[in-house]
């Protein structure tokens, strides 16, 4: 087991998944539900390896279609029909709860509660099986994982750039008077949607490869949707490094205090995580590495 | 046979009714802050789950008879309440709507942990057992019975208390317009701090009769924190009224549900018939 290339791995993935919360997030489109995705792409995809013996590459297909027909069934009426702010928040967090119901009541197929694991495929002397996705060696994984992390920055900063982001945030500021400029709000929010749904997915189906293991709680319902929103905000929800700086900060945080206190006070970090998130929205709402580089800027500014 | 299923789908749909007075309680403290401040505490359900702790530690550990350890359960909550106010939601009051939202969530997160440090994650049981009660070939729960009773005389004494009284009339009147109540003389501040320890004290009193029927550890508020606040939204976020007839349709839903199928999907049912009624109600049944 090779500690810091582990956590490096989680680090890159993480910080993925964050930064495909972010896009929509940072647009005023905060969804508690992106854990309905990342566990449609995880489970999908193992339930049909494991039951029907079909590749993960086929298996991802599937979970891309599904995800994007659950992604257009609630964002359609949602962005129609103006559900917004705390609204849009709950709808979405009903959403992530049927997800995660819904694996759970289907037991006899997915283990319920108990989780699930991909039936191996590695057997021995073999280090990687593409076709079933598997691979023994961490480097592998990080090489997956880092060119995933780097297309997902690729992605915020194509629709960073792009006209998309200032009708989303025209539309964020203003709804009423960004329509009646003649920007198409629903059909805007709903390309963010897709796209923001469809790489949280992908996440799901990396983290259930990777752990080769799956969880309803660890992949879907509130618990992990509420731990995207607060990953983003700990880093910086308007800034690309933001959702990496927060997925880093929250593991190192974690694995911290395991290595200064050992196993002696279990959900110590998560206690000191909950005070920082308080102190972060209410002080630092723009995050660590937002606020990091306003300070930085404003001391190049009175320097030059 | 068709009489055999007709008797216990009954036992379904009455069990649902008695549910739905305990949902209905949960929903009324959230409703009533909500209405008030226009804050939507996401840590609602983990104040719930302080209140039964408090319960479980003073009747079992120190031995306090068990009604005088639920009213000192319901002052705690309460204070809990008027703290969470004080220190995290007025620092917030002028800030942006979802930032309001995501700060009672890092609560969420802080007193979800705070228990797993303090308590630890073993499920406490408070070893009272209320009988349950047959009725024809029918069986309830008398825990479920009480929680009712309590539910509905819940409702209706902050119904007195917000018509009856000047402090419960000025409560209203601040929901109704924050602006212009300090110059009729109201304090906000001061109305928003007795809110909040109100809305802690309803959180209390659910926790009271949570505790009769269920098992005690620190994640107990994300299996009921959820539907709380579908109840709520459901109905019309900080409309008493819609929150309570919300709840006794989301009942029927699980216990219904749950007889047909499992448990899981009458959850699931409840969960997809809120989705769907958003997108044609999008501000709740009884919402302006």
């Amino acid at each position: 087991m090779n500690y810091p290339l582990h956590l490096a791995i989680l680090v890159l993935l993480w910080g993925y998944i964050y930064t495909s919360w972010s896009l929509m997030g940072r647009l005023g489109l905060v969804s508690f539900g992106h854990g309905a995705f990342m566990g449609i792409g995880a489970y999908t995809v193992v339930m049909l390896w494991n039951h029907f013996g079909l590749t993960p590459w086929i298996g991802a297909l599937a979970a891309f279609a599904f995800t994007a027909v659950v992604a257009l069934i609630i964002g359609y009426p949602c962005f129609r029909f103006r559900i917004v702010g705390h609204y849009f928040a709950l709808v979405t967090l009903a959403l992530s709860e049927v997800v995660r119901l819904i694996i759970v009541a289907a037991r006899d197929y997915t283990g319920g509660s108990l989780g699930a694991t991909p039936n191996g495929a590695l057997v021995e002397g073999t280090r990687a099986s593409l076709g079933a996705l598997q691979f023994a060696d961490k480097e592998v994984w990080l090489a997956i994982m880092a060119a995933f992390w780097a297309g997902g920055l690729w992605v915020w900063r194509r629709v960073d750039r792009s006209m998309a982001r200032l009708a989303l945030q025209a539309i964020s500021e203003e709804e009423e008077a960004a329509a009646s400029i003649g920007i198409h709000v629903t059909r805007a929010k709903l390309r963010i949607t897709l796209i923001s749904a469809l790489m949280t997915c992908a996440g799901g189906i990396l983290y259930a490869q990777y752990q080769l293991y799956v969880n309803p709680d660890a992949v879907s319902g509130i618990a992990i949707s509420l731990q995207m929103v607060f990953g983003v905000i700990a880093g910086g929800m308007f800034v690309m490094l933001g959702p990496t700086v927060g997925a880093a900060f929250t593991l190192l945080l974690a694995e911290g205090l395991r290595l200064a206190f050992g196993n002696r006070y279990p959900a110590l970090d998560t206690t000191i995580y909950g005070v920082m998130l308080v102190l972060f929205i209410i002080y630092m709402p723009k995050g660590i590495l937002g606020a990091a580089l306003e300070l930085w800027r404003r001391r190049s500014v009175l320097t030059t | 046979m068709s009489d055999i299923f007709d008797i216990y789908l009954l036992e379904g749909v009455l069990n649902g009714l008695l549910l739905g007075g305990l949902l209905a309680l949960l929903s009324l403290g959230l409703n009533l802050v909500f209405g008030v401040i226009d804050v939507v505490w996401i840590c609602y359900a983990e104040l719930i789950m302080c209140g039964m702790y408090a319960v479980y530690y003073l009747h079992v550990q120190y031995h306090w008879p068990l009604l005088l350890a639920m009213l000192a359960a319901i002052g705690v909550v309460a204070v809990l309440g008027w703290l969470l106010h004080q220190l995290v939601i007025r620092p917030v009051l002028h800030a942006e709507p979802i930032n309001q939202l995501l700060v009672t969530g890092g609560v969420l997160f802080f007193l979800q942990a705070a228990a797993t440090l303090a308590f630890g994650i073993e499920f406490k049981n408070l070893g009272v057992t209320l009988p349950s009660v047959r009725l024809g070939e029918m069986s309830f729960s008398a825990a479920r019975l009480v929680a009712f009773g309590a539910a509905l005389g819940g409702v209706i004494a902050l119904y007195l208390f917000l018509t009856r009284t000047y402090l419960g009339t000025a409560i209203r009147a601040i929901s109704q317009d924050r602006s212009i109540m300090p110059l009729m003389g109201v304090d906000p501040a001061r109305i928003f701090a007795i809110t909040s320890a109100l809305g802690g004290a309803l959180a209390g009193l659910a926790a009271c009769l949570l505790v009769l029927q269920y098992d005690i550890h620190p994640a107990i508020g994300l299996s009921f924190g959820p539907i709380t606040f579908l109840i709520c939204v459901l109905g019309g976020l900080g409309n008493m009224l819609g929150g309570f007839i919300a709840a006794f349709i989301f009942a029927q839903f699980i216990a219904v549900g749950g007889f047909f199928f499992a448990v899981e999907w009458g959850y699931v049912i409840a969960f997809i018939f809120f989705i769907a009624v958003m997108f044609w109600r999008p501000r709740g049944i009884l919402g302006k």
